[in-house]
């Protein structure tokens, strides 16, 4: 065990744990004042639902031996054999419990982050068995695949930090619980403005600062690697927000705080899978292209029709695969992607994006309808209007 | 008696405050609140969505005051809250049957 290596990991566990609460005020933000609760509990009850699923089961099914490359097996279920020590660990610098503990903190983060899709509109029940359903039968078998010793990354696709696993596999099924819940009452016709933006650009700035820990700590190491990722997430992140006021600007509007917060958002989510496998500079070149990328995303969703509330599709359903495709062209650390002369590097990445998506659509679909007939998704029309904190948690964010 | 309401631009607050004890104006009522007129409302965008927004933000001063004062208060709070442009908004002068304040239980000009 390295001491060194074990103290910048607990560091990084308690970061990426820090980036739970940031996105529940990420999205607080963005939706009415009658629904901030209903939507910063979302993110906030992942803390705790998560957490215990993945003590009792979910760390075992995604890091437990391989079962046909699919998914991990039963032997670390209850934290059987997760020790201070070394013994099992994946990471053999670090204790097990460690390197649980981290990747416990990614498995919180990822069901939250569906949540911005079906913003103001699902019963609170429904979310809870729906959540616990999809980290044991979405995320374990993705991170299984990724990092765990499966099939995606045997393949040799490279996601260093989780373009698949936490922001595609997100993307996709927001997708699914967008077009399945249908719209918010009144949507297209009436105004759906943010109604705390400041609290939307702390989380941002909280998610960021975050994100240092879920990018660097994936060097699973205090080394030169985490260094390197550290900044290609600053640049990158830094870089998208400039790309996306400017596409702002060119497209006719003005500069948004908004607008600035999201583009951040956006290069984050954009160099996930890359951080460790490219240089700053080829971040940078990420990082502006994911703004823009992104900022087009979002209006995709005017185009089919579906209500993603707060654009889940748009940028880490968007920026995550296009994180992963560039991490195919770009990467030059470790790994060489189209540029270095390697183009079985951007096929195989190619052939992740698709995979992770029709999985998790499909699995998402599948359990979302049996949630659905089980004790329905979508609150009464009256509850709806009236508001989920009152209606769901008997409860409103402001007195006045 | 009379009551005259002032529903003008929020940055005039002050100026219009200022007119008003000026000449001897020794209490208001201050909301704020939301509206439109001939000014309409205006255009919101977040994340390229663009939404009419209807209704603005004004302030409304109220003060009640002796009928005969009612002139140059009107004149003076007209004066401070004046830009020109649309969107300045308007003076409502009506009457009050009956001012009591409940301290002391004076009625009528006396209570104002």
């Amino acid at each position: 065990m390295n001491p060194t290596d074990n103290a910048f990991i607990l560091v990084c566990a308690a970061l990426v744990m820090f980036m739970t609460p940031g996105l529940a005020l990420f999205y607080g933000g963005l939706v009415r004042n009658k629904n901030v609760l209903s939507t910063i509990m979302h993110s906030f009850m992942m803390l705790g639902l998560v957490s215990v699923l993945w003590a009792v089961v979910g760390y075992s099914l995604s890091f437990g031996t391989d079962i046909g490359g699919f998914i991990g097996g039963f032997d670390f279920a209850f934290l059987n054999g997760v020790g201070m020590g070394v013994e099992g660990s994946p990471a053999g610098n670090l204790p097990h419990l460690t390197f649980m503990i981290f990747q416990c903190m990614f498995a919180v983060i990822t069901p939250a982050l569906i949540s911005g899709a079906f913003a103001e509109r699902m019963k609170f029940s429904g979310f809870m068995i729906f959540s616990a359903a999809w980290l044991l039968l979405v995320y374990a078998p993705m991170c299984h695949w990724v990092w765990g010793g499966g099939w995606m990354g045997e393949m040799g696709a490279l996601d260093f930090a989780g373009g698949a696993v936490v922001h595609m596999s997100s993307g996709a099924a927001a997708l699914a619980c967008a077009i399945l819940l249908g719209k918010r009452k009144g949507y297209g016709r009436e105004p759906f403005i943010p109604h705390n933006l400041p609290m939307t650009i702390l989380g941002a700035g909280i998610l960021w600062f975050g994100w240092f820990g879920f990018n660097a700590g994936s060097a699973l190491a205090a080394d030169g690697l985490a260094a390197n990722a550290f900044v290609t997430t600053h640049m990158a992140t830094a870089a998208a927000v400039l790309s996306w006021i400017i596409a702002e600007w060119v497209h006719g509007g003005k500069a948004t705080t908004l607008g600035a917060a999201s583009g951040a958002v956006a290069g984050l989510v954009a160099i996930t899978p890359a951080a460790g496998f490219v240089t700053p500079m080829a971040a940078i070149i990420i990082g502006l292209i994911a703004g823009v990328l992104c900022f087009g995303g979002i209006m995709l969703k005017n185009k089919f029709g579906y209500d993603d509330a707060l654009d889940v599709v748009g940028i880490h359903g968007l920026g995550g695969t296009f994180g992963a495709l560039a991490t195919g062209v770009f990467a030059s650390i470790g790994a060489e992607g189209l540029l270095m002369g390697n183009a079985h590097q951007l096929w195989v990445q190619f052939v992740s994006v698709v995979a992770t998506w029709v999985f998790c659509f499909v699995m998402t679909v599948v359990i979302f309808k049996v949630v659905d007939a089980l004790v329905g998704m979508r609150p009464s029309e009256e509850d709806e209007v009236r508001g989920l904190d009152v209606t769901q948690h008997s409860e409103t964010g402001y007195q006045l | 008696m009379k009551k005259i309401e002032i529903v003008t631009r929020t940055f005039k607050l002050d100026d219009v405050k200022h007119a008003l004890s000026e000449l001897g104006v020794t209490g208001m009522t201050v909301s704020e609140v939301k509206g439109f007129g001939r000014q309409g409302g205006h255009r919101e965008v977040y994340r390229g969505a663009e939404y009419q927004v209807d209704f603005v933000p004004k302030v409304k001063i109220e003060v009640v005051v002796e009928d005969e004062r009612v002139p140059e208060l009107v004149r003076e709070a007209k004066d401070a809250a004046f830009t020109g442009n649309v969107g300045d908004g308007k003076i409502f002068v009506s009457p009050v049957d009956e001012v009591v304040r409940i301290r002391t239980g004076e009625t009528g000009d006396e209570a104002i």
